[in-house]
C-alpha cells in the first residue's frame, strides 16, 4: 500500500513522515520516529500508557491514525521537560515515589498535565476520575494522586 | 532489639537513581529497542483449547515476499524431561512445549508456529497463510470436571505424583501433597464451635502493563544476544539454552527496564522462538505480544477450589483445622499448591491440622507465579473461616488471631521453628490503629485478615567499583522492578558511610556480572542487598589495608568511620583521615583500582506477616462495592527505602482488591477466554480506590545485615479475605466465591431475601 506524507509538529518541532494509512499514531511515534517514551500497554484504548496531547486534547495515540496528525501539534512525554529542567509533575512523581516499574508513568504525566491545565486546583476525586483511563498495576495510585496534588500546588505557587 | 540502631540513610526515601529517565520517556523497556536490519516476529496460536495437530503446512507463508523465516514445533529440539530451578522453573519438556506446541495444543492461544517478516503486518499476513489441520478434542475446563474419574485427559501420560504407588491409570491430577500434625479428629472433638466453608476463586492475571517483548540477534556461529523484559535474565538464559539445546555461553541476555512482572515475567515465552527465527533469518528479530496474547497465553494465577474446617474452644483456642485445596495448573503441571498448602495455616500455632492439596491439569494457559503464588487463595479460605469463627464465638477477629498467633519459637506448619517474626506486632498495630476503631458510616462493613509469605534467599552476586573520584558504582544482576536500585544504593551508602548521592547502581547483563536468581520471591532487597553489603565490606577491608600501607601501620590499627579511614585510638601516627575519594585518587600507587565483590546463596529469608483492614460500602440494589478505606500493616523487617516499601504494600493491596472484587478469567464452553482485554478484564483504576494507609512494622530479620525480610509478595495475600470479610460485615451474608462482583452480590442478596 502506498504511504501517505504527513506534516505535523511533535513537541514543538516541525516534522514530516511517511506512514501507511492504517498505522496508528502510536506506531508512527514508536517505530517510525523512535519516540519510544510513549508506551503501548494494550493498543485498544484501555490503558492510557500511550497518552499524548493533540493540540490541547488528551488522546490515546493507539486510537488515532498517523495520518490524522496532519496539521496538528502533538505533545509526548519527551516534550514535557523544558530548558529549565523537569516539569513539576515529573519532579513530584520522583519525590513521591509515584512510579515503581515506570511503564505507566509517561502516560500518567501527560494525562496529569492535561488535567492541571484544565483544573489547576483539582480535588482528590477530580484527579482520580481524570486519571481513571491510565492504568497502573504497581502503585495502587496512592502516591500518584499525592504527586499530582503536590505538583498542582507547586504550579500555583512556584517555590 | 535493633530498633535503637541509628542509620544515616536507611529508612529514608530519596529519589531513585533511574528516576529521571523514567519520567522523561528515555528509559528503554522491552519493546523500546530497535536494531538496524531488524525484522518482526509473530506467533500463530491455536484456535482450539484442546486438539491434536494433524498437519502444519508453512510453505505458502515461507514463499511470501518479505517473510524471512518460519518455525513450528518440528524446528525445536526434542525436549528432554528434567527440572529447571527457580521461580519460573519446572519441567523443561513442559516449558518447551508451552513455548511451541508439538503434537497437541492444550489451550486456546497455545503457539503452533511463528514467522519473522519485514513488518508486523506482513508477519500477520504470513500467519494467515499457514495451514494447520486439527482434530478437535473435548476441553477440560474446570476443577470438578478435571478431577472426575472419567474426565477426558489433558495429558495421556500424566500419572499422579507423590502417591504411595504409581497409579495404574493416567489422570488430570498431576500431583498431590499432604501436610499435617497431631490428630485432627481428636482436635475437633475438643472444639466447642466448628466452622466449615468452601471457597472458589477464578484465575486472575498479574496484569503488568508492559506486554512481553524481546529482540534476538543470532549470528552465523549460533551465538545469540537477547534483549528482553524479564524478572531474571540469567534464568531466561538458562531456560532458553535448555529449550534450544544450546550452550549457555553462546547466549547473552540483556535485561531491559521492566514494566511490571509480579511473577509473570519469570518464565520464557517469546525468547527461544525469537532466537530460532533470527538464526534462520540471519537478522535481529523483534517480538512483542499484544495485550490479547498476554491474557490468552501467559501465566495467570491458579483458579482454586478450597475447603476449610476449623474448630475452637469457647476461649478462641483453635483445636483443629483441615484444608482441602485444588489448584488449576493450566495445561502443564506446576500449580503452586505446595506454597498454598504450606501457607494456609502458617500464621497460627496449631496442634492438630491436616492439609490435602492437588495440582490439576485443565485446558487453560500454564499458570505462572503471581505475587506470593498460592497463598492468596488458600489464606483467603482460612481467613474467611476465622471471621465466621470470631462471629460465632462473639470475639473480636483480631483477638481471635492473637489468641492463636505464631510467634518466635512456634513450629511453622511447614516445618521449621519461626525465628523472630512480626505477626503479633502487626496484630497489635492493627488493634491500636485509629482506622480499626473509628466509627463506620451507616450500612458500611469492616473486615480484617492476616497475610503471610515465606520469602526466599537464593543466589546473588554484586560488585562495587570505586571510581577515581570516590563515587561508587554498584553492579548487580536483578532487574529493577520497583525501585531496587535505590535500595541497593542506600545499603551501599550506609555500609560505606558515604552520601546516597555518591552511589549509583546498574543492572549488569549476563556477561558483565555474576549470576543472580530472578527478581522474585521478595528476595532482591534481602539477598542481592546482602551481596551488595558484603561487597562494600570487601571495599572497606581494602581501604583499611591501603590506608595502613600509606601510614605504615598495621591494618588492625585502621578504623573505617563515616566513610573514611581513621587511625585507631592510641595509634601513634600523625595522619589525616583518608576518605574514599582520597584513597581512590591514590589507588594506582597503593595497588590499583578498588573493586569489591561478593556472591552468595542467601540463607535465612525472614517470613513477612501482614494485617489488612478494609472498609466497604455495598449498594444493595446494584451490588457495587465501594472501598471506603484500606489499611495495610506489614512487617518489613527493616524498610530500606520507606516509600518503595509502602509502594509494595499499596500496590499489592490494589491487586488484591481487584482480585476480590472484579478480576476473573471468563471462559466459554469451548475454553475461549471471553474477556482478554483491559476493557473486560477490569483491573482497578484510580477512581475505584481510596488512599491506602500503610503502617510499616519493623521486627528485624536476624539473618540480614540491616534486618531486611523482603516485602514484595505478602501485600497481595490479605486483601482478598479482608475485603470479603468487610462485605460480609456490610451485607450480613457470607459470599464464599470471588470475585465479589455486582451480579454475584445481587444474586446472594436476592437468594438470602427470598
Ligand atoms: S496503548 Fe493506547 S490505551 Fe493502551
Ligand atoms: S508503576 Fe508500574 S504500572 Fe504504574
Amino acid at each position: 500500500m502506498s504511504k501517505v506524507q504527513v506534516t505535523t509538529s511533535i513537541n514543538g518541532e516541525e516534522m514530516e513522515f511517511l506512514c501507511e494509512p492504517q498505522q496508528t499514531l502510536l506506531e508512527v511515534l514508536r517505530e517510525t520516529l523512535s519516540r519510544t517514551g510513549t508506551k503501548e500497554g494494550c493498543a485498544t484504548g484501555d490503558c492510557g500508557a500511550c497518552s499524548v496531547l493533540v493540540d490541547d486534547r488528551l488522546v490515546c495515540a493507539c486510537l488515532m491514525l498517523g495520518v490524522e496528525a496532519e496539521g496538528h501539534e502533538i505533545t509526548t512525554i519527551e516534550g514535557i521537560a523544558t530548558d529549565d529542567g523537569l516539569h513539576p509533575l515529573q519532579q513530584k512523581f520522583l519525590e513521591h515515589a509515584a512510579l515503581q516499574c515506570g511503564i505507566c508513568t509517561p502516560g500518567l504525566i501527560v494525562a496529569a498535565k492535561s488535567l492541571l491545565e484544565k483544573h489547576p486546583d483539582p480535588d482528590e476525586t477530580t484527579i482520580r476520575y481524570w486519571l481513571a483511563g491510565n492504568l497502573c498495576r504497581c502503585t495502587g495510585y496512592d502516591k500518584i494522586i499525592r504527586a499530582v496534588q503536590d505538583a498542582a500546588k507547586e504550579l500555583a505557587h512556584p517555590a | 532489639m535493633a530498633e535503637a540502631v541509628d542509620y544515616k540513610v536507611i529508612g529514608t526515601s530519596p529519589i531513585r537513581p533511574d528516576g529521571v529517565d523514567k519520567v522523561t520517556g528515555r528509559a528503554q523497556y522491552g519493546a523500546d529497542l530497535n536494531l538496524p536490519n531488524m525484522i518482526y516476529g509473530r506467533v500463530l496460536r491455536s484456535p482450539h483449547a484442546h486438539a491434536r495437530i494433524k498437519r502444519i503446512d508453512t510453505s505458502r507463508a515461507e514463499a511470501m515476499k518479505g517473510v524471512y523465516s518460519v518455525v513450528s514445533g518440528k524446528d525445536f529440539p526434542e525436549a528432554e524431561h528434567g527440572e529447571i530451578g527457580g521461580e519460573g522453573g519446572g519441567d523443561i519438556s513442559d516449558l518447551a512445549k508451552n513455548i511451541m506446541a508439538r503434537d497437541k495444543v492444550l489451550y486456546h492461544g497455545h503457539p503452533v508456529a511463528a514467522v519473522a517478516a519485514r513488518s508486523q503486518r506482513v508477519a500477520e499476513e504470513a500467519l494467515a497463510a499457514i495451514e494447520v489441520e486439527y482434530e478437535v478434542l473435548t476441553p477440560v475446563l474446570d476443577l470438578d470436571t478435571a478431577m472426575a474419574s472419567d474426565a477426558p485427559l489433558v495429558d495421556e501420560n500424566c500419572y499422579t505424583k507423590n502417591l504411595p504407588e504409581k497409579p495404574d491409570k493416567p489422570s488430570n491430577i498431576a500431583a498431590v501433597m499432604q501436610l499435617g500434625r497431631g490428630d485432627v479428629d481428636q482436635g475437633f472433638e475438643q472444639a466447642d464451635v466448628i466452622v466449615e466453608g468452601e471457597y472458589r476463586i477464578p484465575a486472575a492475571h498479574q496484569g503488568y502493563i508492559e506486554p512481553h517483548a524481546c529482540i534476538a540477534n543470532t549470528n552465523e556461529s549460533g551465538q545469540s544476544t537477547v534483549w528482553c523484559c524479564t524478572q531474571g535474565h540469567f534464568e531466561f538464559r538458562a531456560m532458553t539454552a535448555k529449550v534450544l539445546n544450546m550452550n549457555v555461553a553462546d547466549l547473552k541476555f540483556v535485561a531491559s527496564e521492566i514494566g511490571g512482572g509480579f511473577g509473570g515475567k519469570t518464565v520464557v515465552y517469546l525468547e527461544p522462538v525469537a532466537v530460532l527465527l533470527s538464526r534462520k533469518a540471519h537478522r535481529p528479530v523483534k517480538m512483542m505480544m499484544t495485550r490479547e496474547e498476554v491474557f490468552r497465553a501467559t501465566g495467570p494465577a491458579s483458579g482454586t477450589h478450597i475447603k476449610v474446617k476449623v474448630g475452637a474452644r469457647k476461649d478462641g483456642t483453635i483445636t483443629a483445622a483441615t484444608a482441602w485445596m485444588a489448584y488449576e495448573a493450566g495445561a502443564f503441571a506446576g500449580a503452586p499448591m505446595g506454597p498454598g498448602a504450606m501457607s494456609v495455616f502458617a500464621p497460627y500455632d496449631l496442634e492438630n491440622f491436616k492439609v490435602e492439596a492437588f495440582d490439576v491439569l485443565v485446558n487453560k494457559p500454564k499458570v505462572a507465579a503471581y505475587r506470593a503464588p498460592g497463598a492468596p487463595q488458600s489464606m483467603h479460605a482460612m481467613e474467611c473461616a476465622l471471621d465466621e469463627l470470631a462471629r460465632k464465638l462473639g470475639m473480636d477477629p483480631i483477638d481471635l488471631r492473637l489468641k492463636n498467633a505464631a510467634d518466635e519459637g512456634t513450629q511453622a506448619p511447614y516445618g521449621p521453628k519461626f525465628p523472630a517474626i512480626g505477626l503479633k506486632a502487626c496484630l497489635n498495630a492493627a488493634k491500636n490503629h485509629p482506622n480499626y476503631t473509628k466509627p463506620l458510616p451507616e450500612g458500611a462493613g469492616r473486615g480484617i485478615a492476616v497475610g503471610f509469605w515465606f520469602n526466599v534467599g537464593m543466589q546473588s552476586s554484586a560488585e562495587v567499583h570505586i571510581n577515581e573520584n570516590g563515587t561508587v558504582t554498584v553492579v548487580e544482576g536483578n532487574p529493577d522492578i520497583g525501585g531496587s536500585r535505590a535500595s541497593m544504593c542506600l545499603m551501599a551508602a550506609e555500609t560505606l558511610g558515604v552520601p546516597y548521592e555518591q552511589v549509583r547502581a546498574i543492572i549488569g547483563d549476563t556477561e558483565s556480572t555474576g549470576f543472580s536468581n530472578v527478581t522474585g520471591g521478595s528476595r532482591t532487597t534481602f539477598a542481592t542487598g546482602m551481596a551488595v553489603v558484603r561487597a562494600c565490606e570487601d571495599i572497606i577491608a581494602q581501604c583499611r589495608a591501603r590506608a595502613a600501607a600509606t601510614w605504615g601501620v598495621d591494618e588492625d590499627q585502621v578504623l573505617w568511620e563515616d566513610g573514611q579511614a581513621t587511625p585507631a585510638p592510641g595509634v601513634n601516627a600523625d595522619v589525616k583521615p583518608l576518605s574514599l575519594a582520597d584513597i581512590a585518587a591514590n589507588a594506582a600507587k597503593t595497588g590499583g583500582p578498588l573493586l569489591g565483590r561478593a556472591s552468595l546463596n542467601a540463607q535465612g529469608a525472614g517470613a513477612s506477616f501482614s494485617v489488612n483492614i478494609a472498609d466497604v460500602q455495598v449498594d444493595r440494589e446494584t451490588g457495587k462495592v465501594d472501598v471506603l478505606g484500606f489499611t495495610a500493616i506489614q512487617d518489613a523487617g527493616r524498610a530500606i527505602h520507606k516509600a518503595y516499601v509502602e509502594g509494595q504494600m499499596q500496590g499489592g493491596a490494589a491487586q488484591g482488591l481487584g482480585w476480590a472484587l472484579n478480576e476473573e478469567y471468563i471462559y466459554d464452553a469451548n475454553g475461549v477466554m471471553q474477556n482478554a482485554g483491559f476493557l473486560d478484564y477490569r483491573i482497578p483504576v484510580a477512581s475505584d480506590l481510596p488512599m491506602i494507609d500503610c503502617e510499616i512494622v519493623e521486627v528485624p530479620n536476624p539473618s540480614h545485615p540491616y534486618g531486611v525480610r523482603g516485602v514484595g509478595e505478602t501485600p497481595i495475600v490479605a486483601p482478598l479475605a479482608a475485603t470479603a470479610n468487610a462485605v460480609r460485615d456490610a451485607v450480613g451474608i457470607r459470599i464464599h466465591d470471588l470475585p465479589l462482583s455486582p451480579p454475584r452480590i445481587v444474586a446472594a442478596i436476592d437468594a438470602a431475601g427470598s
